[in-house]
């Protein structure tokens, strides 16, 4: 198992987060899991993306070709990636910013709300962990123990009682899927 | 503590920790501000040093003085930084004062950008200082193997009475991996700092002097001549490499660090296709494992040296293979990454590569 | 209503870049007042600007004239340089308070010392802005950054540097003042002195900086206009505004 995995979109949107769950996922679950943000002045209010690469075998090339998953947050971001997605990638996009329906041949396209998620939940900033259930959902990346542990962590003990309202996010997440019916993995 | 998910610079401050640094000076630069950011938070905690000097230039020599007296001292800067401290390096070689520097390199040259490069392999193993000096430099190429090397890079300084400097580039810095910090380190006997400058009460009858003046001629050949000594007995014990898939290959490549690793993907996949091709991936760039290149297969169609920077390395992989073989560069720059395709498809043109 | 409607007219100071400060940063505002006081003055055109290395770094993309980019802290040594052979055109560096009162104040101090004809835009926000929000020198007691997690420990950095009150002591300097752009009545004054220092240059009068105490609302963690509040109230009782240095008014 080896995933190669491209998360984008504004500053703000918790894409760096959503990125770094994986990668400690990954380590909680004695698999390997790397984690590279973009860096420097070019994230400062504008776009943010990471790499994260899962996989069951040593990693070795931090840098890839083509990510198997991309997750974009905002329009700009599905612009710069959609076109490095490997042939039956999966292209996981935030509908609420992202009106058009994406096509891309041999790439499996799925639209979540994840703002509108958010916002019935009255918290603009699990948006993030909306579209993290729909991706793992489609993935099975990892459990719902493991993410559950992995946010506790992120939240610390400042934030933690914001862990129900994440998990509810995730789980809005994986409803819509559900609902949809699409499967991916 | 078992595994952890790790910056790469957080993992270079904690292993500088645990290597008990006791002192860190040093001045913001990216990409490696989280260095001085988490020793800062935790140096301080723990009643040891930490400061934030006003220029690299003054950090280099507030390292200098807290080797020359004895402590176990640390900075750590990128390109430009790197850059205004060679004129410390060189009075810090020329007194045998032992210390860490950490080079998290980004693109140039100038102000350049801030985007992972190895374009300062000139500047890590020639040097911009004055003088017959070395450093001893390690390139590890994963978060973990660069926390096993800043560990043990103090014990190596001390021992040799030599500055160490640790050679990684941003995307080191910037990614997150797992590392485990318990591993153990190679031990090694090391002498008392007798020589240290912390005042007679603590030996008298001697002074100790810290100092790269030598006015006589005669005194300061005799002074050279005894460090080339010192670099050839770390020539001699502390020369690091890797050789990977060495199974008769017909093409080898030699890379480091992040380069290794990408390389190390390429390589999967030409194998697959059944192209063999080995690496040599050096960890000491000074020493060079030029021995290494001995046991590449005569019949061997070629050499890649694959860099990201535009062939800086390539002189050490010329003077290793002195003549025997082909050799070809893949370079990539100012902050640009290759994928492992670009590899594969350069071992597949080889013949474009070439350039000697 | 047409009368009234005041028309922004972008001016020819600048370029048409889109500047690249983050949102409530005083950056900006400080470009166009040194902007207009070249246009003003009429001297944009033989003006070269020196950008520094800071979030300002790019400001050769955005001033209208000629420009140079320094090394980190070396503004000033650049700026004699050009000054020293074009003595008849106009040159002004544009500096943070880590590239002037820290990496640079050697090169700071003796440019003043020996009266180059030059003026300096030292844009003083108590913060390293472009590389994450690092402590300064001009950092106040207290004051939480990267570096200085616990609070700036004044014991053990020392505090926040006066650079404006140092160069008063020096002879050669000819016009000294600090100012800060955070409501529109400074705004004014601020442009004033700014536009005062240029003239002093084009008269050949010797050395002449604006400190301006300016806004880093991302690294301080604050809404821009709880930014524009701390200046007010946390900065200024520390830096103080006014003229420290007035050669021309000695001479009247
Ligand atoms: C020799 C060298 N050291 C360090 C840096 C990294 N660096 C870039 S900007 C900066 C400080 C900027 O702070 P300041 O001058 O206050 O400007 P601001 O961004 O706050 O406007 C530093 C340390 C560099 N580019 N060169
Ligand atoms: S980081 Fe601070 S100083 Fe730099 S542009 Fe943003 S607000 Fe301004
Ligand atoms: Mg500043």
């Amino acid at each position: 198992m080896n995933s190669n995995i491209k998360v984008a979109g504004f500053g703000g949107q918790g894409v760096m987060m959503f990125g770094q769950v994986l990668a400690y996922a990954a380590i909680y679950d004695e698999i390997n899991g790397l984690w590279f943000p973009s860096y420097g002045p070019e994230t400062r209010g504008g776009t943010a993306n990471c790499s994260v690469i899962v996989s069951d075998k040593q990693i070795n090339s931090p840098t890839f070709k083509d990510a198997n998953h991309l997750v974009a947050f905002n329009f700009p971001s599905l612009e710069k990636f959609r076109e490095k997605v490997s042939e039956e990638g999966l292209i996981l996009y935030n509908s609420s910013l992202i009106k058009d329906d994406v096509n891309e041949e041999g790439r499996v396209c799925v639209g979540v709300p994840a703002n509108d998620i958010a916002t019935e939940l009255g918290n603009e900033k699990v948006a993030n962990m909306a579209m993290m259930g729909a991706y793992l959902e489609l993935t099975h990346l990892f459990s719902d123990k493991t993410i559950e542990a992995i946010i506790k962590k992120f939240l610390g003990e400042r934030k933690a009682h914001l862990l129900d309202v994440n998990m509810q996010a995730i789980q809005k997440g994986k409803d819509f899927i559900k609902d949809l019916g699409v499967t991916y993995a | 503590m078992a595994k952890v998910l790790m910056k790469g610079n957080e993992a270079i401050a904690l292993a500088a920790i645990k290597g008990g640094v006791d002192a860190f000076y040093g001045y913001p630069i990216t990409p490696q501000n989280e260095v001085p950011e988490y020793l800062s938070k935790h140096l301080l905690a723990n009643g040891k040093v930490f400061l934030q000097s006003e220029s690299e230039v003054s950090a280099i020599n507030m390292v200098y003085g807290a080797a020359g007296a004895g402590a176990r001292v640390m900075t750590s800067s990128s390109s430009p930084g790197i850059a205004l401290k060679q004129e410390g390096i060189s009075y810090i070689a020329a007194a045998e004062l032992p210390c860490l520097i950490v080079s998290v390199m980004r693109g140039g040259p100038g102000l350049g950008g801030i985007q992972p490069s190895q374009a300062d392999y000139y500047q890590a193993t020639r040097g911009g200082g004055n003088g017959d000096y070395s450093l001893i430099v390690y390139a590890p190429e994963t978060i973990q193997e660069v926390a096993d090397t800043i560990k043990e890079s103090f014990d190596i300084a001390d021992y040799y009475r030599n500055p160490v400097m640790v050679l990684v580039d941003g995307l080191i810095g910037q990614m997150m991996e797992s590392v485990d910090f318990d591993k153990p380190i190679k031990e090694r006997f090391l002498p008392e700092k007798d020589w240290a400058t912390n005042g007679t009460a603590n030996h008298p009858g001697r002074r100790n002097v810290a100092n790269s003046l030598q006015i006589d001629p005669n005194a300061l050949e005799q002074h050279n001549i005894h460090l080339q000594e010192k670099y050839n007995l770390i020539k001699k014990n502390e020369t690091r490499y890797e050789m990977i898939n060495f199974d008769d290959p017909e093409y080898v490549i030699v890379a480091y660090g992040t380069m290794a690793r990408i390389c190390r993907s390429a390589i999967e996949m030409l194998n697959k296709e059944g192209i063999k091709v080995g690496m040599i991936r050096p960890i000491s760039l000074f020493p060079y494992p030029e021995k290494a290149f001995d046991e590449i297969p005569k019949n061997a169609k070629g050499i890649l040296c694959a860099e990201l920077s535009m062939g800086q390395m390539l002189d050490d992989v010329l003077i290793a293979n002195n003549g025997r073989h082909k050799v070809g560069f893949f370079g990539r720059s100012g902050g640009m990454l290759p994928d492992p395709e670009e590899i594969v498809d350069a071992i597949k043109n080889f013949s474009e590569r070439v350039v000697k | 209503m047409a009368e009234t409607t005041v028309k922004y007219e972008k001016t020819k100071g600048l370029t048409d870049k889109p500047l690249s400060y983050c949102p409530g940063c005083t950056h900006g505002i400080i470009h166009k007042l040194v902007a207009e006081a070249l246009v003003d003055l009429d001297i944009l055109d033989k003006t070269i600007a020196i950008a520094s290395v800071g979030c300002s770094v790019f400001s050769y993309e955005f001033f209208n004239c000629d420009a140079q980019q320094a090394p980190h802290g070396r503004a000033c040594a650049e700026a004699t340089g050009i000054k020293r052979v074009l003595p008849d055109n106009i040159v002004f560096t544009y500096q943070g308070d880590g590239d002037l009162a820290s990496i640079g104040i050697a090169e700071t101090i003796h440019a003043a010392n020996r009266g180059e004809n030059i003026t300096v835009i030292f844009v003083n926000n108590a913060i390293y802005g472009m590389t994450g929000g690092q402590m300064a020198p001009t950092s106040l007691p207290g004051q939480k950054t990267t570096t200085s997690q616990n609070g700036r420990d004044t014991d053990w950095t020392g505090g926040p540097i006066k650079i404006s009150e140092m160069l008063a002591t020096i002879d050669s300097v000819a016009y000294l003042e600090r100012v800060s752009v955070h409501d529109p009545k400074n705004y004014l004054k601020a442009k004033k002195a700014i536009k005062k220092a240029f003239q002093y240059q084009k008269e050949k009068r010797g050395f002449s900086m604006i400190e301006i105490v300016s806004t880093c609302p991302v690294n301080w963690g604050m809404k821009p206009v709880d930014a524009m509040n701390w200046v007010k109230e946390e900065m200024i009782p520390v830096f103080p505004l006014g003229v420290f240095k007035d050669k021309g008014a000695d001479n009247e």
